[in-house]
């Protein structure tokens, strides 16, 4: 069946997560026509952009048990790569092909590198380094201003097609009239769904089978002949290069990009919340997991609006409350999640399912343990597929 | 310890970086100036960064929220010498001082009391599991700057020296802050402390035995994991004792100073390997001295120049300068 | 009477079902040897009695009181002293430090036992040798025997001891048999882990043999010395 391959044979396997997922594509596909406002089409156009990105994340933590924090390196590189050709050479296809390709050969270039490097280290050591790898990348990018417009980023053009001015007929399509904006939306839309299709393809290829088996037991993979130095290479540089697609694609949608809009912190943490909540090692995942947290982050801050006005007679809580301390409930719902839901919404939905299939107790991690006194094998944060 | 048996490479690469950099610099009395300015901030890494290689080592936990405690123990300093205001505007180095060593107490107090909150809550059901701890760790942290922008506000927040700290002194021709010779003194004490505990007490056996192969220890009869929780409290407060000290070297304070000053850490961890008390001196003193050099030679280059320093040292000793032998 | 006892001990790490019903006995002040080919769950069955590992049914009890759920440290409190078969020798302390470590009444050097101290000196005089040195300086057979001078560095009831002679010289596992002849001489209740027949021969008193996760023969070692055709089923070896 087309659907079959068009999947990799990697079905939600889970009634209410293909209807959620089903649900979700045609929220994204028909947005426009939806909600109307230029809000809703952004926090769309968000979540279609960290879909890519949180996936291209998934493969290498979740499937190939790599922690990494210059993810968002990556990111940045594409979005500066279509930033500077633009800025540039004027707007234009031609810009953005080769502002793009620039940008996933430097990314080649580093993730190959990181990749090696971490065959001299150990995993810790590995987490570390891509950490202070990505702050000093955010400090190059805004200290090297006149490539990268510095602090204040690059503001550019896109081609005529795809900016807001341009209309493609006067008469309006189902109540909406297609300007460049949605033309510019539904490009991303595409290159979305093709790119996680892609990495659906390669997690279920041979290739991602022995990923999965070198995160379970790296040793044991390495003695039965497969080269994981290499095998951990190519999925780093897999996840970078789809990470750069991610950048390229915010940049066509911004257009604007600066230190703060795709090297931050912030975002990484975004990132890993994203893949959590969603559930790690699943691709399907980053999708639930992107349209969940962007959604709340948009209107999370509008709840706590409402909250902190309605308790305005007890200062400590409405300051507990205010819209600006949203990152403080999302900080708690993250660790909440590591604890209590630690396979993600698809691992709960999934195990739901295999419960009610089966009638045997649910695989799923339950409330946190005190340590064991055993040296034994850990439970499996990721759930096996 | 066997003298003879004593590795003094790494320790060596401190003098042999300054004395690398000097024909850079040029001049005597501003290699002196960069050079002390390096220790001073080095030393203060050093404080922060000695509890984290120690939790790491001993209880094989990731702490990626260590951060909090520095700038938990900042913002109570402010708070602290706030309220002193007569005693900070006095020029009596002694009567200063009876508004920072309160200040430092009482940041190193409180940030011990959350780390102990902390182990419970945050760290203690994710014993064993690496991914979780940097997960979990992380949100901490993330937690922890919000209820500080709650309780201090979100914004930059100054914390300007003591009268009495202020000002330079002339060594020869080097003109050198006083406060950096406190801050020398102090990271020297904090080092002194904990290497005496280290070497010449039980407890201290107990943690070096405990960071190499902590199944023997608790075959030996020893309850490790109440260690464990003091030990983390200890690291917590030094944190917080490192934070004070930051925050008045760059006389304000901000929420994010935690995350900012994390990365630093981690260098300095990699450099000296986790667990070495040792280790992470050296690595602290190079990357404060590596950062004033290269803030005076090739200023944008500051925290790159400190990653590959770091690198350097790996295709060396892949484990870090003192890496322990699990 | 037996101052250690296993009743159907099960023992699962991970997914897998290692002990399937221990029975083991230890009689008071005998040395009891645990044979058994490898794999047999020897090892196994010494970390579940020191709660390195959590027994995940039957009952452990030392003398008489019920250890099962306790934990290491405390298990190792009432009196037992153990010696695991990767020696848990602190490399980077030196030898003097190890043992202090293990001299759980001493805070400082002085404070251990002299007498004692050159009583472990005469069985292992190595450990007097290498004092100061960081203990990974040491050799293989040095180390181990420095793990077990550790073991007895103060007064214990009970010292389980997993494959002491693996990897030795034999003439320095001569040695080593010596020093348990002397420690057993002394009262200590001993249970053992070894394939070395000279030891089974010379010190046990007692023998269990293993397979497969369970005890499939206990009885006394002259019993089984005097019965070929036992040995060979057991152990495929002539005692």
């Amino acid at each position: 069946m087309i659907l079959n391959r068009l999947l990799s044979n990697d079905w939600p396997r889970s009634r209410v997560l293909g209807a959620i997922l089903v649900l979700l594509l045609l929220a994204l596909a028909f947005q426009p026509f939806l909600i109307p406002g230029i809000k809703a089409l952004n926090v769309a156009a968000k979540i279609l952009v960290f879909i890519v990105l949180v996936a291209s994340f998934d493969l290498l933590l979740g499937y190939t048990g790599i922690v990494s924090f210059a993810h968002t390196m990556f990111f940045g590189i594409g979005a500066y790569g279509v930033a500077v050709a633009s800025a540039r050479m004027g707007p234009g296809w031609g810009a953005i092909a080769l502002g793009t390709l620039v940008a996933l050969a430097l990314s080649f270039a580093l993730a190959l590198a990181i990749g090696l490097f971490s065959l001299r280290v150990r995993a810790i050591f590995f987490s570390m380094i891509t950490l202070a790898f990505a702050a000093a990348f955010q400090t190059l990018a805004s200290q090297l201003s006149d490539l990268t417009g510095g602090e204040d980023g690059l503001t550019f053009k896109m081609p005529e097609v795809l900016s807001p001015g341009f209309t493609l007929s006067e008469t309006p399509f189902l109540g909406l009239t297609i300007d460049g904006r949605i033309l510019c939306y539904y490009l991303l839309f595409a290159t979305c769904v093709v790119l996680f299709l892609a990495l659906l393809r390669i997690v279920n290829s041979p290739f991602g089978r022995v990923l999965q088996a070198i995160r379970e037991n790296e040793f044991r993979a390495e003695a039965i002949g497969y080269r994981v130095v290499v095998y951990r290479t190519i999925s780093s540089i897999l996840s970078a290069l789809f990470a750069t697609l991610a950048g390229a694609m915010l940049a066509i949608w911004l257009r604007y990009n600066g230190p703060d809009t795709t090297l931050s912190f912030e975002i990484m943490l975004d990132v890993l919340l994203i893949v959590v909540i969603g559930g790690m090692g699943t691709i399907y995942g980053a999708a639930i997991g992107a349209g969940l947290f962007l959604v709340a982050q948009s209107y999370l801050q509008d709840l706590l609006r409402l909250a902190s006005g309605a308790v305005a007679g007890l200062p400590w809580l409405a300051a507990l409350l205010s819209p600006d301390r949203w990152l403080l409930w999302l900080g708690l719902l993250f660790v909440l999640s590591v604890y209590y839901f630690p396979t993600g919404v698809v691992g709960r939905l999934r195990a739901l399912r295999a419960r009610a299939a089966t009638s045997s107790p649910s695989p799923a991690a339950a409330a946190p343990a005190a340590s064991p006194p055993t040296k034994s094998m850990q439970g499996d944060y990721v759930e096996n597929n | 310890m066997n003298l003879k048996e004593f590795d003094w490479k790494p320790l060596a690469l401190v003098p042999l970086l300054a004395v690398i950099v000097f024909p850079f610099v040029g001049s005597t009395s501003t290699w002196l100036t960069l050079t002390i300015a390096g220790l001073a901030m080095g030393m203060i890494v050093f404080i922060i960064a000695s509890g984290l290689t120690l939790v790491f080592g001993l209880m094989d936990v990731l702490n990626f929220g260590h951060g909090v405690f520095i700038a938990l123990g900042a913002f109570v300093a402010t708070s602290v010498l706030g309220a002193m205001g007569d005693y900070t505007a006095s020029a009596s180095l002694w009567r200063n001082m009876l508004a920072v060593l309160p200040a430092m107490v009482v940041a190193m107090l409180v940030a011990g009391a959350i780390g102990l909150a902390f182990e419970r809550f945050i760290v203690r059901p994710v014993y064993g599991n690496h991914l979780k701890q940097i997960l979990i760790t992380m949100g901490g942290m993330i937690i922890g700057e919000e209820l500080i922008k709650v309780i201090w506000g979100p914004l930059q927040i100054p914390l300007p020296l003591p009268e009495g700290m202020r000002g330079t002194l002339l060594l020869g021709d080097a003109v050198v802050e006083k406060y950096r010779l406190v801050a020398v003194v102090v990271g020297a004490i904090v080092f002194a402390v904990l290497l005496w505990t280290l070497t010449r007490t039980k407890i201290g056996l107990l943690i070096r035995a405990g960071v190499q192969d902590r199944e023997m220890v608790e075959s030996l009869g020893y309850r490790i994991r109440v260690l464990f929780v003091g030990v983390f409290a200890v690291g917590s407060a030094l944190a917080g004792l490192g934070g004070v000290m930051w925050g008045l070297y760059q006389q304000s304070v901000i929420p994010q100073m935690g995350a900012q000053v994390n990365v630093l850490i981690f260098i300095v961890l990699i450099i000296g390997g986790l667990g070495s008390t040792t280790g992470a001196l050296v690595g602290a003193l190079l990357v404060g001295l590596m950062a004033n050099y290269t803030g005076f030679l090739v200023p944008k280059a500051a925290l790159f120049s400190n990653i590959l320093l770091m690198m350097a040292i790996l295709l060396w000793r892949p484990q870090g300068v003192y890496a322990l032998s699990k | 009477m037996n101052l250690l006892t296993l009743q159907g001990v099960h023992t699962h790490i991970g997914a897998y079902h290692i002990l399937h019903g221990v029975d083991l006995a230890v009689p008071r002040g005998q040395l009891t040897m645990l044979l058994g080919r490898n794999g047999a769950g020897k090892t196994t069955t010494l970390r579940t009695i020191m709660g390195l590992w959590r027994a995940s049914a039957g009952r452990i009890a030392f003398g008489g009181e019920d250890i099962t759920r306790d934990a290491t440290p405390q298990i190792a409190g009432r009196g037992i002293a153990y010696v695991p078969e990767s020696m848990g020798i602190f490399a980077d302390l030196t030898v003097k430090e190890n043992m202090l470590l293990a001299a759980r009444g001493a805070r400082h050097a002085r404070q251990m036992d002299e007498k004692r101290l050159q009583w472990i000196f005469s069985l292992f005089p190595a450990v007097e040798k290498f004092w100061n040195h960081p203990a990974g300086k040491l050799s293989g057979g040095q180390k181990q025997m420095l793990a077990v001078a550790r073991a007895i560095v103060e007064p214990r009831e009970l010292l389980i001891v997993d494959e002491p002679s693996k990897g030795l010289a034999p003439a320095i596992i001569n040695n080593m048999i010596d020093a348990f002849a002397q420690l057993k001489a002394s009262g200590v209740t001993i249970l053992l882990v070894e394939q070395n027949i000279n030891f089974a021969r010379r010190l046990g008193d007692t023998v269990a043999v293993m397979d497969n996760g369970v005890v499939v023969h206990a009885g006394s070692m002259q019993a089984l010395a005097e019965n070929e055709e036992l040995q060979h089923e057991l152990l495929g070896l002539a005692l």
